[in-house]
């Protein structure tokens, strides 16, 4: 373990000191709320001479994808950040950056998405860009933000995944309030996220190759999406080996899904984020009234770990998967949907509901997660059949 | 670097370089984009005053030129856009033609010799 300092700050000034660490060649970024912060302190670390990256203002987030797939491509470390309409505007390039196979870095300030306009947290714009074929992790807590968003460089940049990583934490939630979190010192992110070494740059001149190419008329594009497939596969076991590594040195558990009270839990709530703390918070109560109730954190959606979240739930009774985004007209939402699909296969069929929560920031209540689980004792005991899925906390 | 490509037809997946770059430079001559044209340029030899600006203009490099002559278009890389035939200058001394004109693909070319249609 490394020696750290303990500090006080924002989720947001933790991830900037997260990549400040990391000493990204290019940060080409557009602020909006609540990621604002982020970028406003990378800008005063490049102006002020902490960091020696080419910070490039841009007049779009749809630039500020484009600028970082370009310098990613000729060869530099890229980082830069985001949130909600921004995401949504960066949509296209989102593709690209992953179909170029490019290990750029992003930090998602997670916000609901317009109309009608809205700033506050949920993860509707983190869930449009599930299938762009970006690694996506989620925090629950600043220190989350800030560690997942060190690991991102590492697990981008390993020969075996060269994808597009997206770390991503909760808006205000997690990016403005302050919280208490344990910094290392640079020389060790340094020597943990390593240099990194292109190996299709353009700015070689050397080796010219070149990049964007036409796969088109019979050319090999679906072979070229199988790539992508084997990559993003290929890179589980690398988020998992950089994430034990990552704990040794921090002193701080990793895993892709992380439960509580999972051992023995009869009634368990699958969620991701912030919201973990507020469902770890009941089911502890919740024991203490006799119901065995266990939380099942999903800290990483892509790629989705199928198989831990099976292992994790298979001996549970009932289960909630709360979603903070919707998929409108979907049998579910985006989680749900994929934690019901991973149980497909077990040999016993487990009663499962959907909650839709905390849209465009709405207070997620100790009450609320308290129904939830008083729903799930009485599907485990039979006493009311799933239902599908449920708003949560709508008037 | 030689980037060997005969076989590429029975590539698997993880033969192709990662994220379809192609690893070389200056290899897009080995590509036949002739079929994209809808219409090809045609020169009289006997209008052409040898002024080269279609050499200049041509943003495929496909005006063959040997010396200080154009000798004739590469048929496998000319795409058909025209700007060779905008660019040449008209000739007072054949009543204001120019030397190049496009015509349709798949039409004989008007009073074409076969030398000149022939040249690569």
């Amino acid at each position: 373990m490394v020696e750290q300092k303990t500090i006080a700050a924002t989720g947001n000034t933790l991830v900037a000191e997260a990549i400040r660490q990391c000493s990204p060649d290019v940060i080409p970024a557009y602020p909006i709320t609540p990621q604002t912060t982020v970028v406003e302190e990378l800008a005063k670390c490049v102006a002020n001479g902490r960091m020696h990256a080419e910070y490039v203002n841009v007049e779009s987030e749809h630039s500020a994808m484009s600028s970082a797939v370009g310098a990613s491509a000729a060869g530099a470390r890229v980082a830069t950040a985001t949130s909600s309409q921004g995401l949504a505007l960066m949509w296209e390039v989102l593709h690209i950056a992953a179909g170029m196979r490019l290990p750029i870095v992003m930090f998602n300030a997670n916000r609901a998405l317009s109309a009608p306009i809205n700033i506050h947290c949920d993860h509707s714009d983190v869930m449009g860009a599930r299938d762009t074929g970006w690694v996506i992790m989620f925090a629950e807590t600043a220190q989350e933000a800030y560690d997942n968003t060190i690991m991102a460089f590492r697990i981008a940049e390993h020969p075996d995944v060269l994808l597009p990583v997206m770390s991503t934490a909760d808006g205000f939630i997690t990016t403005h309030s302050i919280d208490r979190a344990e910094i290392m010192d640079d020389a060790s992110v340094t020597e943990f996220v390593g240099e990194y070494e292109p190996t299709y740059d353009l700015l070689n001149f050397d080796k010219p190759v070149s990049h964007g190419n036409f796969a088109g008329l019979g050319g090999p594009y679906f072979e070229f999406k199988k790539q992508q497939r084997s990559a993003i596969d290929a890179s589980m076991p690398v988020i998992k080996a950089v994430g034990a590594e990552f704990s040794e040195l921090s002193g701080r558990p990793f895993d892709v899904v992380e439960g509580w009270g999972m051992e023995d839990a009869e009634v368990a709530i699958v969620v991701i984020g912030s919201t973990a703390g507020n469902a770890r918070h009941v089911a502890r109560q919740m024991r203490k009234n006799g119901v065995k109730a266990g939380v099942l954190k999903v800290r990483v959606f892509r790629p989705f770990p199928a198989e831990e979240i099976r292992q994790a739930l298979s001996g549970v009774k009932a289960i909630a998967v709360l979603d903070r985004s919707e998929s409108f007209g979907a049998e579910g939402a985006p989680l749900f949907l994929e934690v019901r699909s991973a149980l497909y296969d077990l040999d016993r069929r487990i009663p499962m509901v959907n909650y839709i929560y905390g849209l465009g920031g709405s207070d997620v209540r100790i009450e609320l997660i308290e129904r939830v689980f008083n729903d799930l004792t009485d599907l485990a005991s039979g006493a009311v059949q799933p239902f599908g899925m449920q708003y949560l906390g709508t008037r | 670097m030689s980037w060997d490509i005969s076989d590429i037809d029975k590539w698997k997946a993880e033969q192709f370089p990662r994220g379809a770059v192609i690893p070389e430079s200056g290899n897009s001559q080995d590509y036949n984009v002739g079929g994209w044209r809808s219409e090809r340029p045609y020169r009289d030899p006997e209008v052409c005053i040898q002024c080269l600006l279609c050499w200049i203009f041509c943003p495929d490099s496909s005006v063959l030129v040997e010396g200080d002559q154009m000798v004739g278009f590469d048929y496998d890389h000319c795409k058909g856009c025209g700007i060779c035939a905008n660019e040449c200058p008209s000739n007072p001394k054949f009543g204001g033609r120019k030397a190049i004109e496009m015509v349709p693909e798949g039409c004989e070319l008007p009073g074409a010799s076969a030398s000149d249609s022939e040249v690569k």
